[in-house]
């Protein structure tokens, strides 16, 4: 049994979304590690922009948003090993753990989400595989 | 076309500039503490270290797992404890099972009638020992008749490939080694500039030369990055990772980005220039101006360590910030910031492929050189730090010709004797165009051969018009091809065709700059594939077996990287082995092979006025050039107001993808879904008054022809300003060449359909380097909708290209 089901704390994914770029590293492990579709997905980017705010201002962000289909790498985890997407992210931008864990890690600098998925409840888990 | 330039000095004199003087520099750290190989859950890992193929010559850290009982690849994941790039991993990587496994990999080699060129159903299996028979005997036989010389080697992006062809070349005893885009205009133009100005190659300082990286001491991040043509995150940064850029952004470092596009990290720029393609070489001589006049460059640096600054002032002159931000599109108070932040220490510039791309780009770059040499950036904590191939070992630069080759086989290389910045700064390629020109016009002499590897040129490099380069290869009587998987290149032109294997089939070496990792084979190569070095050396020993020391390609390893002072099986050890590296080597003799202080040019200093370049016939010192076609100037023989009426928009090409790296990986599944389809961007104004919206198929057209691609519409450009997609082909569509409705030909595998490299006028510069690919002119309209060739279909392309269970 993973530890995030037996946890009495929600577990999340933390995503300092000030440095993510888009590169994809995120879902195509997702991907790849549960077996998924070209077109499902456990993590999905979404783009937001760009648009200009004002001069030399501009809108240009990525969020990975985890899907009901991610599982937080339960059976990585249990092991003691990073969930896939937290381990590829090339901008480093990713953590995985207790949501007051993950809380610590705001800098109040720069932006950050957490994101609590269907698996880091106490609900079901929709078996990705 | 091309300037002959009357010089004679001697192959192999003192002015000749080898990159490869280094001393042996001692190891400084290893990651011997680790193990190489080991167990976990029924499968074996092993440490790697990625390089081609498929894919890029960045060499992150790989761990392969295989099957402990079957031997066969099952994932790759990136490894934490690499420094290089502690554990994360691209797309490309990531996907790579996808490769492996795919229905499309050639796993034999194949033998195919010259006359049948083009039709994939008459190619036929042979042994490797057919193969290699069949190659040695139809070279050799050339050979005798009309030289070695008539026979040309050809290869695309470096990665590890170059260094083993080029032995196997010389082993046989020809000096063509070509790489096909016009101008040799990729990478190529800045490190020859740079060996010419500085003795060296500099990169920023992003701590990559210690195994602790940001935490080590006496490392600082650049306080300024300058990130100047090129999309780094996405782009090959040639040897430098572009995360590393946001690592630094973390840290403290601003960006000035010098871009016509508002890419993510132009988005997060404390500075955008958004600059008119081709024009990069006018902005530093402005901003070289300002800090000269302004008074912001280091006395000390310039004073001790440069040579001409007077020169170079003179050349600088000419553009103050009006006329500069005319020809720039840059407005004249950001070209003055970007002046002062140049100066601030320290600063570096992560510089790219559009500085190759322009007929001047030796001149423009010289430019950009003369920015961070004035501002006392080279070699200090956090600016740009020279560097070198570690321990001296060719995995990277391919072997001294003149150890192997006579004074007579060196003098054949193609341009080698018209262009003295190509046969004297270290760079051993023939000139593209006059070896395109050659092997179409059959003068001086004809091209019989082709040895083809790690290109697809008729994706990649295959200029105006569209058939140019296919009519080059098939004009030669035998072609030879090693790729992993069947290209429009090696089916409408090639005659055999030797299966490469992927990286975690094949052992190797990883070594562009910083340290040495072995790439250690974690499981048999599928079918009869072998090795790009394999192969060189199998038949390169039949050539000439003294060139290739060692009864197995291990030990030929061995002998490459004999500096290091340990064998292939000993380095494989200690994972990853770092030289000592030092800051400010100029002022501690370490930057010249005689011990002096200073660099490795002819005066001991920065160039500024290059001594070289004087000798040579070109100019000097740094200058622009207006782009042939522009909206400013169109070539005689066209009627200007007319052209730029027909072609207003100027056409920047070679827009990257996290998908694919130049025209590989379309075949991947997972990949293509990224990107499904060729695009250009076109701004929401210009789009509009086409009546062109998101998503619709539009043909790009100028002088030479038209190409088909889908519109992206972004506001990220100037409304004059188009950017289209790189080196689309489509595997999934007809290997035969066909034609559309209207008679233009598609190519191979569709690749003539969507390729902007097939509406790019071809043509060096004085110095024999560089081509406008980035700076053309054309127009944009929407195809009717019986035009379009066709939508891809992802649903099919999971299908067709989903792994062969056989394999697996």
């Amino acid at each position: 049994m993973s530890e995030n089901s037996q946890s009495t704390e929600a577990f999340g994914l933390l995503i300092n979304y000030e440095y993510c770029t888009g590169c994809h590293s995120c879902e195509v492990s997702c991907q790849m590690e549960h077996n998924l579709p070209t077109d499902r997905w456990g993590i999905k980017l979404q783009k937001i922009g760009p648009w200009q705010i004002k001069q030399d201002v501009y809108q240009y962000d990525f969020v990975p948003i985890p899907t009901d289909q991610c599982d937080l790498c339960a059976s990585r985890t249990s092991k003691g090993k990073k969930p896939l997407c937290v381990k590829h992210c090339q901008s480093l931008v990713m953590d995985y753990g207790k949501v007051n864990d993950l809380l610590k890690r705001f800098d109040g600098k720069s932006k950050f989400t957490i994101f609590v998925p269907k698996s880091g409840t106490k609900s079901e888990v929709i078996q990705v595989s | 076309m091309v300037k002959r330039i009357e010089e004679v000095v001697e192959q192999g004199g003192t002015n000749e500039i080898r990159p490869d003087f280094f001393r042996e520099p001692p190891v400084k750290y290893t990651g011997g503490d680790l193990p190489w190989q080991w167990e976990e859950d029924g499968m074996v890992v092993t440490r790697s270290a990625s390089w081609a193929a498929p894919g890029c010559h960045d060499g992150c850290g790989v761990l392969i797992y295989t099957d402990k009982q079957t031997g066969k690849f099952i994932k790759v994941e990136g490894d934490e404890d690499n420094p290089y790039y502690q554990g994360r991993l691209c797309a490309r990587c990531i996907t790579l099972k996808e490769a492996i496994y795919h229905p499309d990999r050639v796993l034999y080699p194949m033998k195919r009638d010259p006359k049948f060129r083009g039709q994939p159903d008459k190619w036929q299996r042979v042994t490797w020992d057919e193969a290699y028979a069949l190659i040695k005997e139809r070279f050799d036989e050339i050979k005798a008749k009309y030289g070695a010389k008539s026979i040309v080697f050809s290869l695309g992006t470096g990665r590890g490939t170059a260094p083993y062809m080029t032995r196997l070349q010389y082993a046989f005893g020809s000096s063509q080694y070509a790489y096909f885009l016009s101008g040799n205009s990729c990478y190529v133009p800045r490190v020859a500039a740079s060996f010419v100005l500085m003795g060296a190659y500099t990169c920023p300082d992003t701590a990559q030369y210690f195994i602790d990286r940001y935490d080590h001491q006496g490392w600082v991040p650049p306080k300024n990055i300058f990130v100047w043509g090129n999309n780094p995150l996405i782009a090959n940064a040639d040897g430098n990772l572009g995360h590393w850029i946001v690592d630094c952004m973390k840290r403290g470092s601003k960006l000035i980005t010098i871009d016509p596009k508002l890419t993510w990290l132009a988005a997060k720029s404390e500075l955008w220039l958004q600059i008119r393609p081709g024009t990069d070489a006018a902005l530093a001589l402005a901003m070289g101006k300002i800090i000269v006049e302004e008074d912001l460059y280091d006395h000390e640096f310039v004073d001790n360590w440069c040579y001409g600054f007077e020169q170079y002032y003179e050349a600088t002159k000419e553009w103050d910030l009006a006329r500069a931000s005319e020809v720039t599109w840059i407005p004249e108070e950001k070209i003055r910031r970007a002046a002062y932040l140049m100066a601030e220490k320290p600063s570096s510039v992560q510089w790219g492929l559009a500085i190759d791309m322009t007929m001047e780009c030796i001149a423009g770059s010289a430019a950009i050189v003369d920015l961070w040499s004035i501002t006392g950036q080279i070699d200090i904590p956090g600016g740009m730090i020279t560097t070198h191939q570690p321990f001296n070992i060719q995995t990277w630069n391919p072997p001294d010709p003149a150890e192997s080759l006579t004074i007579e086989e060196q003098k054949a290389r193609i341009g080698g004797d018209d262009f003295p910045a190509l046969k004297y700064s270290g760079v051993v390629l023939t000139q593209a165009d006059m070896t395109i020109d050659q092997m179409l016009s059959s003068r001086p002499y004809k091209i019989r051969a082709n040895w083809i590897q790690s290109t697809n040129a008729l994706s990649c490099t295959a200029q105006q018009p569209d058939t140019r380069m296919e009519q080059a290869y098939c004009n030669a009587e035998f072609n030879v091809m090693l790729d992993p998987f069947m290209t429009p290149t090696a089916q409408a032109c090639c005659d055999v065709f030797l299966p490469v294997c992927l990286y975690p089939e094949r052992n190797g070496i990883r070594s562009i700059y910083y340290f040495v990792q072995n790439t250690n084979k974690a499981c048999k190569p599928l079918g009869e594939s072998k090795s790009d070095m394999e192969i060189c050396w199998e038949l390169g020993r039949q050539w000439n077996a003294e060139m290739w020391p060692g009864d197995t390609v291990e030990e030929f390893f061995s002998f490459t990287m004999k500096e290091v002072g340990m064998s292939f099986e000993e380095t494989r050890e200690e994972n990853w082995i770092y030289p000592e590296f030092h800051y400010e080597k100029f002022r501690k003799g370490e930057q010249r092979p005689d011990g002096q202080l200073g660099f490795n040019t002819p005066t001991g200093r920065i160039e500024l006025y290059s001594t070289l370049f004087g000798q040579w016939g070109q100019k000097p010192v740094p200058h622009y050039a207006e782009p042939p076609y522009s909206p400013y100037n169109v070539p005689d023989g066209f009627n200007k107001e007319e052209y730029l009426q027909r072609y207003p928009l100027i056409m920047t090409t070679g827009a990257r993808q996290w998908a694919s790296f130049h025209s590989e990986h379309r075949q991947i599944p997972h990949l293509r879904a990224l990107h499904p389809n060729p695009e250009f961007e076109i701004s929401p104004q210009t789009a509009a008054e086409r009546g062109i919206k998101q998503g619709d198929w539009c043909w790009i057209e100028n002088h030479i022809g038209r190409i088909q691609l889908k519109a992206n519409i972004q506001p990220i450009l100037d409304s004059r300003v188009v950017s289209l997609d790189h080196a689309w082909w489509f595997p999934e569509r007809d290997a035969k060449d066909s034609l559309d409705k209207n008679g233009k030909r598609m190519g191979s595998y569709g690749t003539y359909a969507s390729n902007p490299n097939v509406i790019i006028q071809a043509g060096c510069g004085e110095s024999g380097f560089g081509n406008n690919c980035k700076s053309q002119l054309c127009q944009v309209y929407l195809c009717e909708p019986e035009e379009i060739y066709a939508q891809t279909d992802m649903a099919e392309i999971a299908l067709r290209f989903a792994p062969n269970e056989e394999l697996i």
